[in-house]
């Protein structure tokens, strides 16, 4: 059936005198400002990598080229967000968005762009729990998996620690509340204690305060739900300085080579978790970075590559850059049954597609697709070493 | 044994914080205090004039650095804050004969004014995040602590560690120094006290001979040395981040406010009082109230009267109260 398909949408093709190549243009939405501003540049440069590699390939779409387009969602500032990815939808004419960063401007872009104008988005960054039930249309992918999931995993690592008191701040938005009350949720059912569960807002100019009520809380660790540019750093910071707090718990926003560079040694043993796993495809990934300049073990840059070369790649399957026709062929792409395509194979892939063949991509974040077309989730565990951040396992 | 516990872990996590804040905010609320008092307007540049000349100050210290020039156990900062300063002051003069002298020719209201220094705000917080970009710049060197958390608890045997920043240190000794300084100059100085007269009654200090330009330059000079030593301070303590500069904006009119716009000891005093809420307020005393009670009245709770959420609303309530009471401020200052 799928191959009558093909057929027919080749023979159609040829017959409209269709196979002459075309521009695809691509948006990558991102917070290039903002309170994540350090982390967006590598994501850009992630996903520009697979944009590039399909385009170069000349395989993809009877040699249609692919561009993209950055876009400012600036993270925190929602009618901002939906402002850019409405340039990008309405004045570029994209064919997909890969992106929102955050789950705020996510949110609001999906909601007042992507549904209404008919777009796919695919965020490789968005983990809020609320994004999973979503009416999206089928219009909306993650590759990145939701913090319920990150809640229980950053629970299990902490008691497989030993550790059985933690206090608990986060930054005072979606993700941070989020993530905190899974977390906190997932801790206590397993059987830990939570002594305080408390916001901090992110660019303040001092958090004497809160370090003041979370070490007063006590407990063994302290778990930072922040921003590792924001808040987050200067709650860590005041917490060395007081002595309220000497091992801290990091989940993914605050991963980052900050962490080595402005407190190395200072927080040895301090350990946390961020999306990825230790596949294959990572390793090939990062060297591909490296040729291209750029650092592939940066948060999220794997899976943005990823959410790149999964709507390419669904477009060439379904032959169309309508959403409406390639929509539905991502979780086709995304999971067994076909050939294992890893990060550099995305011309193998085009070719096996072009065949009418059928691939299951891995790419460099080992994507597997669940309902309703979010990451299934797996845990880099990381700790601090003589100062340097090192990975001890896949959760 | 146990009430020395409680007053350590007091000190630790609400004294001393509160007071090298308090004396940071200060600083700040001095300069803009200056300013309401002489040029008669509320400056809301002074925040990205504390950047700016941080960011002088910044690179400075990235000079002597890379010379290999340093201080000993102190920041190589202080060597270079006299330099800031100077680049602090070069820029605060050409804003004011650029643009401010227009208006005061022209004896423009004050709300116009402030409409102005919006405007320069705009212009200075661009201009620092063109030179030395929005990033976390962290600047401090020599030693970090006087005395760690944990060494404290090795020498006293104590459960509580108190940890003294070196930086706290300097905040507050630079504090004092400066505010001595400026209290000397605005009290027995010849062109101190022209100043304090300018500010009385603009038009009987004309007519007595005094030149306004020259107070006016001199008012620049005083706010923009002010605003350099508060930001630096406040930078080596915490982390120069030009945006966190901006924000401080608030806290910093809070304190000016409540303690009386216009009255240099008033400026002082808010700043710790608005400090001291922050911290104080939300405290959780739950760790001290331990120490302190007999085992059967120990709390399971925080002991926390709001959440630390609040701890902005705290100071503008305050803020709120002051002005509901005495609108001038607590130390008669000029009225809002």
């Amino acid at each position: 059936m799928r191959k009558l398909f093909l057929a027919t949408t080749a023979a159609m093709a040829l017959a409209a005198g269709f196979a002459s190549a075309e521009e695809v243009k691509m948006g990558v939405a991102l917070g290039f400002t903002g309170p994540l501003e350090s982390l967006s540049p590598p994501m850009a440069n992630g996903a520009e990598l697979a944009a590039k590699e399909i385009s170069d390939s000349g395989k993809f779409m009877d040699g249609s080229t692919v561009t993209t387009i950055r876009a400012d969602t600036t993270c925190i500032d929602a009618s901002a967000a939906t402002a850019a990815a409405e340039r990008l939808v309405t004045s570029d004419r994209v064919a997909g968005i890969m992106g929102a960063m955050c789950s705020g401007a996510t949110g609001a872009v999906l909601q007042n762009v992507a549904i209404p104008n008919g777009v796919v988005m695919i965020s490789p960054s968005a983990t809020s729990p609320a994004l999973s039930t979503v009416e999206d249309n089928g219009y909306f992918f993650r590759t990145a998996p939701s913090d319920a999931r990150q809640g229980v995993i950053m629970a299990e690592n902490i008691l497989d620690r030993g550790i059985e008191t933690v206090a608990i701040t986060y930054t005072n938005n979606d993700y941070g509340k989020g993530l905190a009350d899974s977390f906190a949720e997932a801790y206590a059912e397993k059987g830990g204690t939570v002594t305080i569960n408390t916001a901090h807002e992110d660019g303040k100019a001092d958090y004497s305060a809160e370090i003041g009520s979370l070490s007063s809380a006590g407990g063994d660790a302290l778990v930072v739900v922040g921003y590792v540019d924001q808040g987050g750093k200067g709650i860590v910071r005041a917490a060395l300085d007081s002595g309220a707090f000497e091992t801290f718990v990091f989940p993914d926003g605050m991963i980052s080579e900050v962490l080595e560079s402005d407190f190395g040694d200072e927080i040895e043993g301090s350990f946390g978790q961020k999306p990825g796993n230790e596949s294959d495809g990572l390793g090939m990934f990062v060297k591909l970075a490296e040729e291209a300049g750029f650092d592939g073990n940066e948060i999220f840059a794997p899976e943005s590559y990823d959410a790149m070369a999964l709507m390419l790649l669904a477009m060439h399957s379904a032959g169309s850059t309508k959403a409406d026709d390639y929509k539905g062929k991502i979780m086709d792409i995304a999971n067994a049954p076909g050939e294992k395509i890893l990060p550099g194979e995305l011309g193998k892939a085009l070719e096996i597609l072009s065949d009418g063949g059928e691939v299951d991509y891995q790419g460099a974040s080992a994507v597997e697709f669940i309902d309703p077309g979010e990451s299934a989730g797996n845990y880099i565990e990381m700790e601090m070493k003589d100062g340097k951040l090192v990975t001890i396992g896949v959760r | 044994m146990d009430l020395l516990n409680a007053i350590v872990a007091l000190s630790n996590f609400v004294l001393v914080p509160a007071i090298a804040y308090g004396s940071q905010l200060a600083l700040g609320a001095l300069g803009v205090t200056l300013i309401y008092g002489i040029l008669r307007f509320s400056n809301f540049a002074h925040g990205d004039t504390m950047a700016f000349g941080t960011m002088a100050t910044i690179l400075f210290t990235w000079w002597f650095q890379s010379l290999g020039i340093s201080f000993g156990p102190l920041p190589t900062a202080l060597l270079a804050l006299p330099l800031g300063i100077l680049g602090c002051m070069a820029i605060v003069l050409l804003t004011d004969r650029g643009i401010y002298r227009f208006y005061r020719e022209q004896k423009a209201k004050p709300v116009i004014l402030v409409i102005v220094s919006m405007g320069v705000m705009f212009i200075m917080n661009g201009l620092v995040r063109v030179i030395i970009g929005p990033d976390d710049q962290n600047f401090a060197d020599g030693d970090r602590f006087i005395i760690t958390a944990r060494e404290f608890r090795e020498m006293t045997g104590l459960r509580e560690g108190l940890a003294l920043k070196s930086t706290q240190g300097i905040t507050v000794i630079t504090a004092v120094i400066v505010v001595a300084l400026l209290f000397w100059f605005l009290n027995r100085t010849r062109t101190g006290k022209s100043m304090r007269a300018y500010s009385d009654n603009e038009d009987l200090a004309l007519l007595s001979g005094i030149n306004p330009e020259r107070v006016v330059m001199i008012t620049w000079l005083i706010v923009a040395a002010l605003a350099t030593v508060a930001g630096v301070l406040y930078g080596l303590d915490k982390s120069f981040k030009p945006f966190v500069y901006f924000q401080l904006l608030l806290p910093i009119f809070a304190s000016a406010i409540v303690g009386g716009l216009g009255s240099p000891v008033g400026a002082i005093a808010g700043g710790f009082i608005i400090a001291f809420s922050e911290v104080t307020i939300t405290y959780a005393w739950k760790k001290v109230l331990t120490y302190l009670l007999p085992e059967a009245w120990q709390p399971d709770g925080l002991v926390q009267l709001m959440s630390t959420d609040y701890k902005f609303a705290v100071s503008f309530v305050i803020l709120l109260i002051v002005l509901l009471v005495k609108p001038t401020g607590l130390f008669k200052g000029k009225s809002v």
